[in-house]
């Protein structure tokens, strides 16, 4: 598989009143086109930042993204962002929110009836075109994100970008959400990044699973390869011995390797050393399996999974 | 007596209670609240003896009311009668010169009441819309760039309690300097316009920066990402994002207008409610005390319908169903 994406240690410091603070370093990661990312890690360590940075709407103090050879320098739709708390425009309709990004996409492009079909074809991707006349503030949470995912997906984008999409969401709506996901996954194919704190949520949509670090300096601690076969069904996994395998080992990465420090009191540097010596580890997984993911996935033989 | 069949009747005994409730805070207390007000009014002014005589009770305000208003239709009865004198005298000259060029004239009776609250309103809109037309603009370039409000917020923060009374006879010289042209409209008019315009623009100039500043990080994202230029990012996200505050600075601004425009009609001598309140003031007969209160309640009543307007305004233009809007 071609990498599409590609992340070279990328670190960034922020200025604030006590002196500089790196979020984050060396952060090194390749994506395959087609293939679906989870950055998982404790509130605070950095996945938003990178998930920003890749999106071009914060520069990496060192290192840099490139996207099909060219480097990441400022935001673009072809960096698409579904963002955590929908980001919709709240004086438009689902149908206006989902047309001003095709309007300014598509100008020149397409004549005012294709974008009509397109914007249309797009909510009804997300179950929306029963609701697409209605305001952000008329729907519910859940319908909110399927049409910032429309509005997204209507972008075509090269990567897609998700920031904690259902981390606003009731539990059932989110399982539902997920769901949707998949089903457009399977059809649409793209190449996503999502941001998560969830672990069921992580291994059952991801290919890919990129466990960071608790920051200061944060960085990729492990990548799990996910080689669940798909379609996935949640009520399956459930039981499966794979599925919980992996489940476990982000666990484990989290808990255990990665605890969370208490906030109130001062940071023990002995919560630190476990990500050192993981990173190097971490670097050697992700160099080999970037180029393999999503195909293997789909012919992995079942007993090999079981 | 069980339980189960008082459960069927307490829902509509709720609403009822709910119902009267609401009746007693709609009707019925504004009603007391009016009738100890007036009761207070009539027991104090018998009280007041003043050089024009007792001070007015409500009784004496009803009767100006009526008085003004015949005054008001004597004056219209008037102004017809002298449409129909000027027809017929055009008429006349033309039956005996086929060539004869008329000459229409407009009738110039005494201001009525009536009139003087037209010609207010008039010069508050004026005032308004001047103020509003240089606010808005002004408000979202200040918004948009921190520089620009740094570099003019001292200015506005100066400016901004200055009392109308002090700009006028600035504003009065200036307007007779510069404004020639008499046979136009009246220098009272503009003097008192750019007066009230001076005194209105703060709120919506400030509350304007405060609505473009205040725009979501998050749209401001969905803008960068979609890669709006800079005309887009205002008219489709900073506008229409900033408008319910840009509402909530207009009626503030009306509200000042208003308040102000009283103050500058007195003192500019413009045909209005203020120039009204004046002449009563300097007239000085036993009605004049009467009629100022007349005008006062008019004052206030208008005042009271304008701001209705402009909050029905700012309501229909929120998008934000939820945010309570009083």
């Amino acid at each position: 598989m071609k990498t599409l994406l590609e992340l070279t240690q990328v670190g960034i410091e922020f200025k604030t009143p006590k002196g500089s603070f790196k979020a984050l370093e060396n952060v090194n990661l390749k994506i395959g086109t087609g293939e679906f990312v989870s950055l998982i890690g404790h509130s605070g360590c950095g996945k938003s930042t990178v998930l920003n940075i890749v999106a071009g709407l914060l520069k990496a103090t060192t290192g840099g993204v490139v996207l099909e050879g060219r480097e990441v320098n400022e935001p673009g739709p072809e960096r698409a962002v579904v963002f955590q708390n929908h980001s919709l425009l709240p004086w438009l309709t689902a149908y206006e929110n989902v047309e001003l990004a095709v309007r300014q996409i598509f100008r020149g492009k397409k004549t005012r009836a294709e974008m009509k079909d397109w914007i249309e074809h797009n909510l009804t991707l997300v179950h929306m075109d029963h609701a697409m006349h209605k305001r952000p503030g008329e729907i519910s949470g859940g319908m909110k994100q399927r049409v910032g995912i429309a509005r997204a997906l209507a972008m075509e984008p090269k990567v897609l970008l998700l920031d904690e999409p259902f981390g606003a969401l009731d539990a059932l709506t989110r399982a539902h959400m997920q769901d949707s996901l998949m089903e457009i996954q399977s059809d649409l194919k793209n190449t996503v990044i999502m941001i998560t704190h969830d672990v069921d949520e992580a291994v059952l949509l991801s290919d890919r699973i990129v466990m960071m670090t608790n920051g200061p300096a944060a960085t990729i601690g492990e990548i799990l390869t996910v080689d669940l076969p798909r379609p996935r069904d949640r009520l399956a996994l459930a039981d499966d011995s794979a599925y919980n395998h992996l489940r476990h080992e982000v666990l484990r990465f989290l808990y255990e390797k990665q605890r969370k420090v208490d906030d109130f009191t001062p940071r023990s540097s002995a919560a630190k050393p476990p990500a050192q010596i993981v990173e190097p580890k971490a670097e050697s997984v992700h160099a080999g399996e970037a180029d393999a993911a999503p195909q293997s996935v789909v012919e992995q033989p079942q007993e090999k999974v079981a | 007596m069980s339980a189960s069949p008082t459960v069927p009747h307490k829902m509509p005994r709720l609403e009822l209670s709910t119902l009267l409730t609401k009746t007693l805070r709609a009707i019925v207390l504004p009603f007391f609240g009016a009738a100890i007000f007036l009761l207070l009014w009539e027991v104090t002014s018998s009280k007041i003896q003043t050089s024009l005589g007792q001070f007015p009770g409500p009784g004496q305000v009803v009767k100006q009311v009526h008085g003004l208003y015949l005054e008001f239709r004597d004056d219209q009865e008037r102004a017809a009668a002298f449409y129909v004198r000027q027809d017929q005298r055009i008429a006349d000259a033309r039956a005996a010169d086929p060539n004869y060029a008329p000459e229409y004239r407009t009738y110039a009776g005494k201001p009525t009441f009536v009139k003087q609250i037209f010609t207010s309103l008039k010069t508050v809109f004026t005032g308004f819309i001047l103020a509003s037309l240089i606010a808005i603009p002004l408000g979202i370039a200040i918004g948009l760039s921190a520089n620009l409000y740094a570099a003019i917020n001292p200015l506005i923060q100066l400016f901004k309690p200055i009392s109308p009374l002090a700009w006028l006879p600035l504003v009065t010289i200036v307007v007779s300097a510069v404004y020639t042209n008499s046979d136009g409209i009246p220098k009272s008019y503009i003097t008192s316009a750019i007066t009230v315009m001076l005194c209105c623009l703060w709120p919506t100039l400030l509350n304007t920066a405060v609505g473009v500043t205040s725009v979501s990080t998050d749209l401001i994202n969905v803008s960068r990402v979609l890669c709006l230029n800079w005309t887009q990012h205002v008219r489709s996200i900073v506008l229409p994002s900033s408008v319910p505050m840009i509402f909530a600075g207009l009626r503030l601004s009306l509200g000042i207008a208003w308040m102000v425009l009283i103050a500058a009609e007195m003192l500019a001598q413009n045909p209005g409610l203020g120039k009204f309140v004046w002449d009563e003031f300097q007239n000085g007969s036993s009605e004049s005390l009467g009629r100022i209160m007349v005008a006062i309640f008019t004052i206030g009543v208008i005042g009271y319908l304008l701001d209705l307007l402009m909050l029905t305004l700012q309501r229909s233009v929120a998008w934000d169903k939820q945010a309570i809007v009083r």
